[in-house]
């Protein structure tokens, strides 16, 4: 028996509430934070990630309490990204109780802040989100985009991949902006064209819409984790039935 | 009233290992964290996290002298190694350019060589190590109370320690081929490799049990 592939259940934060976004635009709300990462913890959940995907600095420090409830009521692995900027916003999340931030824009922006924060806090805590969509068909390309998959970047993502991990990030974490919120399943091409290339764990992420998209996400994928959020949200499926299923079709799990 | 004191040496993240000690602590207790060698001298129990590099961490712990605040508490209190405060206990470490340790146990602290594979699935595997893996406790120990065998724990880390003497061994996982020292208990001492304070209800007992454990 090796390590278990993980599941991590995804809150994307709006002024201190779960939301989760269709395609990033209609917002639905999905509940209190803490009792979120509550029920997910006690269903068996290996990692939470937080999202803030609101931009205001007043709602970053309403992330800073949720952070520091959860973290002092949860105690599993705590990714948080959304907004993160500076080496002192992860000092913050981090004396808050998070163990990983994830970088997003600002890597692209300024990729020796991923150098930085990688050299001062470590790799392990340092993710790099990367949200790519397809540009091209044949052969495959796909790009890096930024601000929620508004902004294209003209950036390569296997590239970027490798770049990101040379700078020193631990993890990466891919979302298919084609995928996200669609719950058509992850883009397998990708996520499996990714987590080959790199040494890294990859977390395979958007567009989960069943239990078999998660399997497919490691098993087609090869991913190392896998992140949903609807799914688990609106109580469709627990996490014990997602690693029931991921575990029938012989993938390690923590059960 | 007695004290659990984490040791700070200014790199580590801290607060999620105060946070699950509070969380199992008793009214007796009281969980500091502190970077002052008085105070960690005067603490009942010590717990000494570590992450991120392990050159960093030692020239840190020689600037500030706590690498001698440690020999001493080594000796002669209940100890909690967590991740690099187990790979720093060792005499050396190939990780940055190669870094003497502190020498408290015999033996080297290597990297996962690569690429590595699962020998089951032959899947190619990740370094670092990060995720949920299992621990054979291969000596009954206080700590381990509660704790069925071969429990899942939380680990991140790229470098495994190889202790010269398997008697201190307590515990051993297995990644890819390689099976390596993910426990180990001497006298007043107990490290380990994975994140007891993120690894849910199983971690928090290994604390808690650590606060009860009498030498």
């Amino acid at each position: 028996m090796g390590l278990a592939k993980r599941i991590i259940p995804c809150l994307d934060v709006d002024a201190g509430r779960v939301v989760k976004g269709i395609n990033f635009i209609n917002i639905r709300d999905a509940g209190d934070p803490v009792e979120i990462a509550q029920r997910y913890d006690e269903q068996g959940a290996d990692e939470l990630a937080f999202l803030d995907i609101t931009a205001s600095s007043d709602a970053r420090d309403t992330l800073i309490h949720v952070v520091e409830e959860v973290a002092s009521q949860v105690f599993i692995p705590l990714t948080v990204g959304g907004g993160i900027r500076q080496m002192t916003d992860i000092r913050r999340l981090l004396n808050a109780g998070a163990d990983k931030v994830s970088i997003n824009t600002a890597a692209v922006f300024n990729p020796d802040f991923v150098n930085q924060a990688s050299e001062h806090f470590g790799s392990q805590c340092i993710v790099v989100a990367i949200d790519a969509k397809q540009t091209q068909i044949d052969p495959p390309r796909w790009e890096v985009f930024t601000h929620g998959g508004r902004k294209r970047t003209g950036l390569d993502a296997l590239e970027w991949a490798h770049n990101m991990v040379k700078r020193g990030a631990g993890e990466l974490l891919l979302t298919s902006m084609d995928r996200d919120g669609t719950r058509n399943g992850f883009d397998l091409t990708l996520t499996r064209t990714l987590s080959e290339a790199v040494n890294v764990p990859v977390i395979a992420s958007g567009g989960v819409g069943n239990l078999q998209h998660l399997v497919d996400g490691i098993l087609l994928g090869k991913a190392d984790a896998v992140l949903a959020a609807s799914i688990f949200h609106f109580g469709e499926y627990t996490i014990q039935q997602a690693k029931a299923a991921m575990a029938a079709q012989g993938i390690e799990v923590r059960l | 009233m007695k004290t659990v004191t984490i040791i700070d040496y200014g790199m580590s993240n801290l607060r999620s290992v105060s946070k699950a000690l509070e969380r199992v602590a008793d009214a007796d207790w009281q969980v500091q964290i502190s970077a002052q060698p008085e105070t960690i001298l005067k603490a009942d129990k010590i717990v000494f996290p570590g992450q991120g590099a392990i050159g960093n961490c030692m020239s840190l712990l020689s600037q500030t002298g706590l690498d001698e605040v440690l020999k001493t508490v080594l000796a002669t209190k209940p100890f909690l190694g967590i991740c690099l405060g187990l790979q720093s206990l060792l005499t050396f470490s190939q990780e940055s350019g190669g870094t003497a340790g502190l020498n408290w146990i015999s033996g080297h602290v290597n990297r996962f060589p690569e690429p590595l594979f699962d020998p089951t699935t032959r899947q190619r595997l990740k370094v670092p190590q990060m995720g949920w893996s299992q621990v054979q406790q291969t000596i009954p120990h206080f700590l381990w109370t509660k704790i069925p065998d071969h429990s899942r724990f939380y680990f991140v880390h790229s470098y495994y320690v190889t202790p010269e003497h398997a008697s201190i061994l307590a515990g051993t996982t297995q990644y890819g081929n390689i099976t390596y020292a993910s426990a180990i208990a001497k006298d007043n001492v107990f490290a380990v490799q994975f994140h007891p304070e993120k690894s849910q209800q199983l971690g928090l007992s290994l604390l808690s049990h650590f606060l009860q454990w009498s030498i």
